[in-house]
């Protein structure tokens, strides 16, 4: 049972022989303020006799003083750390508890069950293999039960126990034990566990914690501590592919070029051909060194150094795997997102992620919705909030290698960082990378307009909207920016009105100044085309001539004119500006289509219908254009 | 099919690969030695970390200039035997106004010699990482302290504002003045630390094995009379008695726990059989409640 086994008094050499071989558990305790939480881990921790008499004595004294059991021992006292929280009876934080039996050495995460609180609840999941769910039998099925439980598949848990505890003040009913196990399991069933095990427990009064108890004769399972002794969760990362994220090049002289991390899963033997995901290159290991002589193999979890048969470069952040099992090497991906900061996530802010030793500048360029945590319902939302869970397109600015967390568990996990704070304000688990990985290898090459769309994965173009006054010009580049942008790219919106308040102030709609407008939109939009963004810009333009010269000004195939063609009397119906009403009246002079001509595009490289469809779908229509063009894949410049 | 790494394995791998990521990611990283059983754990570690370089950083002691005598002398033959980068600070300051534990108590011998003292080296040096060997089962507050425990520009931790720590990512990024305190073997407990001393073959100072020492009994605990600046009180004399020590720091403020545990196995036996823990030796954790939670908020470790 407890490491107080009488090979202790009796064989010291031997015990000390048997608990080299004793494993390691880490697990996760989750429940309400009132569900007994702290009991059942005091309990475990008094039951294991790793309570020390001036610890047990100072237990005493703080039960009389705080105590909640009518001066009896209060477990719950053993666990509490900081002063305020102490004052306050609740815990606030997550709190690290160890203990021990012959069998396994137990880390646990003990962490609140307030609402406010998702945060500590994720950090504790992270490192745990099985999550202990706690239910008061007196009340069932919670709306935090369920919380919890999201939380813990969110982090990818496989191993739940679900503790139906206070069971002593039910009397011990079956059928009520029965009743909330057949209504979790079937809640259970949109989650992604791998077991369930569900016990009936009184913590303070030790029923079935350790030994079975008398009360449930009509339960025959595991005790909860026969239970963490046994439950096998090890093999889980040694079974997925070898991944080696390099942490440090360990260089001490000019013969000896080793590289250094923990091996986040699979296993490696000298020999085995590996991949540096980034490069493309590869080598054999020649040897897996450690301190304590070279290895055979090494397995997931192990901290060892590998050198290689070839002079390869490879530096930190660097994450080699066998040849013939890579991991996913893309800059966008799907994730989702924890936040833990009381900023609020906001889509396209510069952020800075970490995913083992990989680091990157980041934004999310598309939050598509939010969970809430209690219900599992779907919620659209423009930001993430303190201890909101969202699934969200990630834009890194630069590809990182990584596997779908569902898939393993040790990879595609990273945190996010305030640039400015340096706080850590959320954690993701990749979904899935957005787009497939290609083997691009860097090219040498002057920083240019190719290099510069090239590193934005996108080719750099002017969209020219041209259409009448309320033809939904401005409505429809405001949607394929924010498509683009969603997709992770880089844009621009260059608006007739909005430049018309600072650059171009000085001109009026004399046809000279209608010219130079234009001439300037032109050249400005040719500049950002040079730094190779995507330029949106959205001008009535009604003059041939004038969309002549702006198309002009740049590359044949980096003009593209998008015709907004809504028929005058739509436009003029919709008048969302009013300014068909003041024209018509006469207050506006030269106003296209009432006074002043718009000469209807003949060639334009794309043209949609906002009268027969909505601006949504004509988006749509642009952004599949541009993809049939070649405008958002990667882009191969000529060197 | 591949067998699975024993706890001490596992343990030993979070370490290293804590301390890897302290050497990546700071500019001036720097690991506190204080020659205790932990401390000798951890620079063990960091020989593993590396190899087959040495570390990357220096080892640095705030001496209190109240150490047992055995403790300098174990600090001084490691650093000879393995050839490591040995900073020793001492608060001078605090010397000339003759602080020390006898003649002003020990709230603020440690405050001057030690808190202080630690942060006087940190600044001179402009240390941006500093790796403790602090295990979050020795003391309550301790519990809930993050691996990589954020400082700041005057040292103080926030425990109501702690960076969440999630899987083995660790956030390495601060402002300039800024630090953090590392401490790789936070998930061990004793009994990990005398198991691999043990299955290692780790050294550690020879007062941790039970020996003849001369002992004064105050206030229930046991001092060992170390040097001749230990004023006795009239009709106290020093007693030839077996003692040793389960944690070491100032002599003056380090009780003996009797005992004839002479060897590894004989001490870890000693304390599973013995029921009460390491802190109990250390006379600072007793002034009140949550005192430590107060110490670590000031920069103490």
């Amino acid at each position: 049972m407890s490491h107080k086994s009488d090979l202790i008094a009796d064989d010291i050499l031997g015990y000390l022989k048997a608990q080299e071989e004793k494993s390691l558990l880490r697990f996760i305790t989750c429940g309400s303020v009132d569900d007994g939480k702290s009991t059942l881990i005091g309990r475990l921790l008094w039951d294991s006799k790793l309570i020390f008499e001036d610890q047990l004595a100072a237990l005493e004294s703080d039960s009389r003083k705080v105590g909640t059991q009518g001066g009896e021992i209060d477990f719950a006292l053993l666990l509490d750390g900081l002063q305020a929280e102490r004052e306050q009876g609740i815990t606030i934080d997550v709190a690290y508890r160890f203990f021990s039996t012959d069998k396994r050495k137990f880390i646990v995460a003990d962490t609140p069950g307030h609402e406010q609180y998702t945060r500590n609840m994720a950090t504790g999941a992270s490192t745990a293999d099985v999550a202990v769910i706690l239910i008061d039998a007196r009340k069932g099925i919670l709306t935090q039960t369920r919380r919890h439980s999201f939380i813990t598949s969110l982090l990818g848990i496989k191993h739940v126990v679900l503790a139906v505890n206070k069971m002593d003040l039910i009397d011990y009913d079956q059928s009520k034990f029965d009743q909330i196990v057949a209504e979790y399991l079937k809640f259970a069933e949109q989650l992604n566990y791998g077991s369930i095990t569900a016990i009936p427990l009184s913590a303070l009064r030790g029923d079935n914690m350790i030994e079975p108890s008398a009360n449930t004769p009509w339960y025959s399972g595991p005790t909860l501590l026969a239970h963490l002794e046994d439950v096998q969760v090890e093999q889980d990362a040694i079974e997925k592919p070898f991944r080696l994220p390099v942490q440090w090049v360990n260089r001490p002289n000019l013969d000896f070029r080793g590289f250094s991390g923990t091996i986040s899963s699979g296993r490696v033997k000298p020999g085995d051909e590996v991949i540096v995901t980034a490069s493309g290159q590869t080598s054999k290991v020649k040897d897996i060194v450690t301190f304590d002589g070279n290895l055979d193999v090494a397995i997931a979890g192990q901290a060892i150094t590998l050198t290689l048969e070839d002079e390869i470069d490879i530096s930190r952040g660097d994450v080699l795997a066998h040849a013939d099992a890579k991991p996913d090497f893309a800059d966008q991906f799907e994730a989702r997102i924890i936040w833990m900061h009381e900023d609020h996530l906001l889509p396209g802010r510069p952020y800075l992620i970490k995913m083992g030793a990989q680091v990157a500048n980041a934004q999310i360029s598309d939050l598509k919705y939010k969970v809430n945590v209690n219900t599992l319902e779907h919620v659209a939302g423009k930001t993430l909030e303190l201890n909101e869970v969202g699934i969200a397109n990630i834009s890194a600015d630069k590809a990182l290698a990584f596997d779908p967390y569902d898939q393993n568990r040790h990879s595609g996990r990273f945190i996010i960082i305030d640039r400015f704070t340096n706080a850590t304000v959320g954690a993701g688990m990749v979904n899935h990378s957005l787009r497939r990985a290609t083997n691009i290898k860097w090219q040498e090459m002057d920083i240019n307009k190719g290099a510069r769309a090239y590193q934005k994965g996108q080719k750099s173009v002017i969209l020219w909207f041209t259409g009448l006054s309320g033809a939904g010009k401005s409505t429809v580049a405001n949607l394929v920016e924010k498509k683009l942008h969603a997709l992770g790219k880089h844009t621009y919106t260059l608006d007739g009105d909005n430049v018309r308040h600072g650059l171009n102030k000085d001109l009026g709609f004399t046809d000279a100044d209608r010219v130079e407008n234009i001439r300037r939109v032109g050249e400005t939009a040719k500049l950002f085309v040079d730094a190779g963004v995507i330029t949106l810009v959205s001008f009535i333009s009604p003059f041939k001539s004038e969309r002549q010269l702006a198309r002009s000004l740049v590359e044949k195939d980096e003009f593209i004119e998008v015709f907004i063609d809504t028929p005058l009397e739509v436009c003029e119906q919709r008048d969302v500006k009013g300014l068909y009403k003041k024209a018509r009246a006469g207050e506006i002079a030269n106003f296209t289509g009432i006074d002043s001509p718009y000469e209807r595009p003949e060639n334009a490289e794309i043209t949609v219908n906002t009268s027969d469809q909505t601006a949504e779908e004509a988006a749509e229509a642009i952004v599949s254009k541009l993809e049939e063009f070649g405008v958002l894949g990667a882009w191969f410049p000529e060197i | 099919m591949q067998p699975n790494l024993t706890h001490l394995r596992q343990l030993e791998a979070e370490s290293i690969h804590i301390i890897r990521e302290v050497a990546a990611s700071f500019e001036r990283p720097v690991m506190l030695y204080s020659i205790g059983k932990d401390s000798s754990v951890l620079l063990h570690l960091a020989r593993k970390a590396f190899y087959p370089a040495p570390p990357p950083f220096p080892l640095m002691h705030v001496d209190t200039t109240w150490k047992f005598r055995e403790m300098i002398e174990f600090r001084d033959r490691m650093a000879a035997e393995y050839g490591f980068d040995l900073i020793v600070h001492i608060n001078q300051d605090g010397v000339e106004r003759g602080i020390g534990p006898f003649t002003h108590g020990s709230s603020l011998h440690t405050d001057v010699m030690k808190t202080e003292s630690l942060k006087q080296a940190l600044n001179k040096y402009k240390f941006d990482a500093a790796f403790g060997g602090a295990r979050r089962d020795e003391e309550k507050a301790r519990a809930k302290e993050r691996v990589f425990s954020f400082r700041t520009e005057t040292h103080r931790w926030d425990p109501k504002n702690q960076r969440p720590e999630l899987w083995d990512i660790y956030n390495a990024r601060i402002n300039k003045g800024e630090s953090i305190r590392a401490f790789p073997i936070s998930n061990w407990t004793e009994l990990d630390i005398w198991q691999y001393i043990y299955l290692e073959q780790i050294p550690i100072v020879p007062l941790y094995y039970s020996a003849k020492r001369p002992v004064v009994e105050r206030d229930g605990m046991l001092i060992m009379v170390d040097d001749d600046r230990m004023p006795l009180n009239p009709g106290e004399t020093p007693q030839m008695k077996s003692v040793r020590f389960r944690t070491l720091g100032c002599y003056p403020l380090t009780g003996a726990v009797e005992s004839e545990a002479a060897t590894l196995p004989d001490i870890i036996q000693e304390m599973l059989l013995t029921r009460s823990s390491e802190r109990q030796g250390r006379m600072i954790d007793h002034d009140q409640a949550g005192s430590m939670e107060k110490k670590k908020q000031e920069g103490y470790f």
